[in-house]
């Protein structure tokens, strides 16, 4: 905090409280990429439609590739799903997939 | 369509201060925070009356930001705001320490004296005079098994006097000793004593296994031979002056404190400390009024108590000066708040009694702390027989509470002394729970004190501090 100074250890452990808060906000309204990752958690935060299937009952027309359904159990929306975890494990699991519609072959197995 | 009416902001709550030409805040949740011109200029204008947040930031460079710190901190607050009331240690709260009594007899018959005074609450007729080594032995093992996740605990022998059953003391300090390790856990040891009964080689058995060690001793002659006498009505002085010596020059492991108790008559705060520190050479000396009913010839009056507050402020002064230069004073009723105000401690009670610390009779009865042991209505149960009694327990401890002291909840030093001693309640008041009014000015004064100490200390020698960085309990 700028302008109270914490001096002894309660004090600081409000003062690291509220710059942890902030540091939250500031992340969500940054507009350049953070240095490091903010996932922001819970369905609420992600717009992802389309899980089902189209008009003609089949996948071709989703207004979202059914590739990208991967990563609402992986990023966006992390649900327990038979996925590995994006957050704490395997951060780099889709990495060699830039586009789920082209790439979706280059995500591998894990073994925890 | 109607507009929602702006929100108004007011003063939360805290005690504000100076110190080294710095200005504080000292906030309800024990939190020090040295504030700037900006904090000033918004408290300033909350004084006058509650505001909205353009009135309050008007003026103020990044106004939107200084207010949301000092709402972040609870220092202003919104109209609507109410007071939280804080949480209850966990029912299973782990023993931190034991104070151990080993016998309830005395060589002295101080006539202040809480065990055997007046005002006593023990009722110690019928039950044994002494411990034995098989209760001494079940209560180092319920502290051991009552105690899940601390590295270290500690056990305080107490009395009576002490020493009067030292042969215990010394089985007890091997065989708790023992057992500690066995479980690879860290035990230590203390004491309080009249000395009276100190030999050299009791005081190599307490040097060598680093016995903490407490001396009940009231100052120079003619003030500590006022109350603190043998049966017969003679002082004791004489008899305990060469074996404290002897006791400082031999002890070197731990650093020795006396322990005084302000009576009508013994309240020269400064010259019983220059003797203890200087003549003696205590490596700290500590004060407290006597606990008592008021009407007792003993009993220090308000006037008496002022008089007694002016000098410990020339000890304060004196402290102020000492830690400035880095150095130990001695003075302990400055350290001892020091230390909780580095924490930043908020208390829910008072002390640890009932919770982290229980004291034990010779019987084996279970006392909220020594101060209750041999008390019947006290009782919290006994060592030997299914240990702690819950419901007791819990009754004591929902009284203590702070939620449960209403004339504390808008006192400003409540964070630290939460109500005040149990004991001296229950002998004031008939009840352990209720606050003790009798002392609240004297408490807000001599904390505020402290604060200001602390505030130019934090200022001007901010490394001092460090000394008092470790935690007591682990």
């Amino acid at each position: 905090m700028k302008h109270l100074r914490p001096v002894n250890k309660k004090a600081q452990r409000i003062d690291d409280l509220v710059t942890a808060a902030g540091e939250d906000v500031v992340a969500l309204q940054n507009q350049n990429p953070a240095q490091r990752p903010h996932i922001p958690m819970g369905c609420t935060l992600a717009f992802s439609p389309g899980w089902e299937v189209d008009s003609a009952g089949g996948t071709a027309g989703l207004c979202q590739p059914v590739e990208r359904d991967i990563y609402d159990c992986y990023v966006t929306c992390f649900w327990p799903a038979q996925v590995p975890d994006h957050l704490n494990n395997y951060p780099d699991w889709a990495s060699k997939c830039a586009s789920a519609t082209k790439d979706w072959r280059h995500l591998d197995l894990v073994f925890p | 369509m109607t507009a929602a009416p702006a929100q108004t902001y007011r003063l939360g709550e805290f005690h504000e201060f100076s110190g080294g030409g710095r200005r504080f805040l000292y906030l309800p949740a024990g939190a020090i925070f040295e504030m700037d011109s900006g904090v000033a200029a918004v408290i300033g204008k909350l004084s006058q009356g509650a505001a909205t947040q353009e009135e309050l930031i008007a003026g103020l460079a990044d106004g939107a930001e200084l207010l949301g710190e000092l709402c972040a901190a609870r220092i202003v607050v919104t109209q609507d705001a109410v007071r939280e009331p804080l949480e209850t240690p966990p029912a299973d709260f782990p023993l931190q320490s034991l104070v151990m009594n080993l016998t309830n007899q005395c060589n002295l018959s101080c006539q202040y004296c809480y065990e055997f005074g007046e005002d006593k609450v023990a009722t110690p007729e019928g039950k044994p005079k002494f411990m034995d080594i098989d209760t001494a032995k079940a209560s180092v093992d319920f502290l051991l098994a009552q105690s899940p996740g601390r590295r270290s605990v500690h056990i305080t022998f107490f009395g009576g006097e002490t020493l009067m059953n030292f042969p215990l003391l010394k089985q007890v300090v091997n065989y708790a000793t023992e057992q500690a390790a066995a479980q690879g856990r860290a035990i230590d040891f203390s004491l309080t004593t009249n000395a009276t009964l100190l030999t050299p080689a009791i005081i190599e058995f307490l040097s060598e296994n680093r016995i903490g060690v407490t001396v009940s001793m009231d100052g120079p002659p003619d003030l500590h031979d006022q109350l603190r006498v043998f049966a017969n009505g003679q002082g004791s002085y004489a008899t305990i002056a060469p074996r404290v010596r002897a006791l400082i020059a031999g002890h070197r492991t731990r650093p020795i404190t006396a322990r005084v108790t302000l009576t009508n008559g013994v309240t020269d705060v400064v010259r019983i400390f220059r003797h203890l520190k200087n003549d003696l050479g205590f490596h700290e000396v500590g004060f407290a009024p006597v606990t008592t009913s008021p009407d007792r010839l003993y009993a220090i009056g308000e006037r008496g108590m002022d008089g007694v507050l002016e000098k410990f402020h020339v000890l304060a002064e004196e402290y102020l000066e000492y830690a400035l230069r880095g150095e130990m004073h001695g003075f302990s009723n400055v350290s001892d708040t020091i230390a909780e105000l580095y924490q930043g401690v908020n208390k829910s009670h008072p002390c640890g009694a009932g919770l982290g610390l229980l004291g034990v009779g010779p019987s084996g009865d279970i006392a909220p702390c020594h101060r209750f042991v041999d008390s019947d209505i006290h009782s919290l149960g006994n060592i030997k027989t299914g240990g702690v009694d819950r419901e007791k327990q819990a009754d004591f401890l929902n009284r203590g509470h702070i939620n449960s002291k209403y004339d504390c909840h808008t006192c400003w030093a409540r964070p630290l002394c939460a109500g005040g001693c149990h004991h001296e309640a229950f002998v004031r008041y008939g009840d352990t729970g209720h606050p003790n009014l009798h002392y609240c000015d004297w408490i807000r004064d001599w904390t505020d004190t402290c604060l200001r100490i602390y505030g130019t200390v934090s200022a001007l020698n901010p490394d001092f501090l460090q000394y008092f960085a470790e935690r007591k309990a682990l």
